[in-house]
């Protein structure tokens, strides 16, 4: 059984290419491939050059260069907002404790949530928590950050403020690949939407293309489906 | 009626003539407790993490372990290792002996402890410190253990004080501990004063135990809101 299949997706440094398709679709899977979670069975998959899949190649050392933000944001709760952010600082990056401290509380700036470095995830609320988790791998300078579904465990009046940040880091040139339900958002920030639908890339293009004149059929029942 | 139950049982001179004995017996059973806590507690923790890395043979033989000194009696093991070892020309003496199979024992537990507690942090813990870079083994060392410690450490406590007040078992290899100075005591002095004397013994020395284990559990709490 495959979960994806087939797919050929190329994304530029600094575009924000956004995955849309049903549930099941594969979406999720393809995102998780790309920093090898799940680990794909056959093809290749490239990160600023390198094959991840290549038996020579330190797949640590390329996850650091690849940011990720999960739907359960998945902090750390036995460590703060700053913990969290600052341990892969010290311990992959090998910082001094001066250098990680001045690089987490730039990170947890760019988040809006500098004041809360001494705070415990259990002590945020879900949206700061997301913000944290994005801060967590914003520090590491990824050369491509990958959310998979970054806002869909959040309270509706919570989502803004990720997406907001989202927002900020696609000016800032971050490359992005997102797998996210949040039409509008992917309709105004993203370069290029793919529709996924039983593990392969149905249709892609240019978010007018793809939300006003989707060619596939299914793609239309989709947008059909969702802008209802 | 009254005053023949305060001889019995609290028959003062008895208590300063067996005093220095049940004292004795005290540290006896402070060091063994003590002796198996940190080597029992350690090698449990050892095997759940050797357990971690899943690799079959190795996991089945902690298994095997684990299971195997959990379900036999702490006293036939007490029995079987010191009376069977010499007959394959090992000679320990009756504190080695005590401290090696309640060590054992308490490892086997702990292990079983320790290894339920990694794996209840969930999968995500994982996938987001992986995903920064972060090794299996730094992962499991900054993410994962100090998680499932906090988590166990109310279960361990118990099973610590349950196979620590096991170091009674001495008795019947004649290590020196609170109990066996006071059967002894009780049958020299054919009164039960000196059993009394060593059950205040056990609550002196335990109940601290309990009264630390409840503060351990509330203090390990990190969700703290």
């Amino acid at each position: 059984m495959w979960k994806c299949c087939g797919i050929d997706l190329i994304v530029w440094p600094q575009q924000l290419v956004f995955i849309i398709g049903p549930l099941g679709s594969g979406k999720s899977t393809l995102l998780r491939c790309c920093n090898r979670l799940e680990e794909p069975t056959a093809g290749s998959i490239r990160v600023d050059g390198i094959d991840i899949m290549a038996r020579s190649t330190d797949i640590n050392a390329m996850r650091r260069r690849i940011g990720m933000v999960f739907q359960s944001f998945n902090l750390y709760p036995h460590m703060t907002a700053f913990g969290n952010v600052a341990l892969a600082l010290t311990k992959v990056l090998r910082k001094s404790r001066a250098e990680a401290e001045k690089i987490a509380l730039a990170a947890l700036a760019r988040v809006g949530l500098a004041e809360k470095a001494r705070a415990y995830p259990a002590e945020l609320s879900g949206g700061q928590q997301q913000r944290v988790a994005i801060a967590r791998s914003l520090a590491l300078e990824p050369k491509i950050m990958l959310f998979d579904e970054p806002t869909s465990a959040l309270d509706p009046e919570l989502v803004g403020g990720v997406l907001k940040v989202m927002r900020e880091l696609k000016q800032s040139g971050m490359t992005m690949l997102v797998v996210s339900h949040e039409m509008r958002f992917a309709r105004d920030a993203a370069d290029r939407i793919i529709f996924m639908d039983h593990g392969a890339i149905v249709e892609e293009g240019d978010p007018e293309g793809i939300f006003s004149k989707p060619r596939e059929p299914r793609t239309r029942a989709f947008i059909a489906e969702i802008v209802r | 009626m009254h005053s023949r139950f305060l001889e019995v049982f609290f028959n003062w001179e008895l208590i300063q003539r067996y005093f220095p004995a049940i004292l004795k017996g005290v540290g006896v059973t402070i060091e063994i407790a003590a002796a198996v806590v940190i080597t029992g507690i350690t090698i449990g923790l050892m095997l759940a993490l050797a357990r971690s890395f899943r690799v079959l043979p190795l996991s089945a033989l902690i298994v095997l372990f684990a299971d195997i000194f959990r379900a036999l009696p702490p006293l036939v093991l007490v029995l079987l290792v010191y009376f069977g070892l010499p007959n394959v020309g090992i000679n320990l003496p009756s504190f080695a002996v005590l401290w090696l199979v309640l060590s054992l024992v308490l490892a086997a537990f702990c292990e079983e402890i320790f290894w339920a507690g990694l794996l209840s942090i969930p999968k995500g813990q994982w996938e987001a410190a992986r995903s920064t870079g972060l090794g299996f083994l730094g992962t499991l060392a900054y993410v994962v253990l100090p998680q499932a410690l906090r988590l166990t450490v109310p279960p361990i406590t118990n099973r610590t004080i349950v196979i620590t007040k096991n170091t009674a078992l001495g008795m019947v290899i004649g290590v020196g501990e609170i109990l066996n100075q006071a059967t002894t005591a009780q049958s020299f002095s054919g009164n039960a004063t000196p059993l009394m004397m060593g059950a205040v013994a056990y609550l002196i020395l335990f109940i601290p135990v309990v009264v630390l284990g409840r503060f351990l559990e509330s203090r390990f709490g990190w969700r703290r809101i």
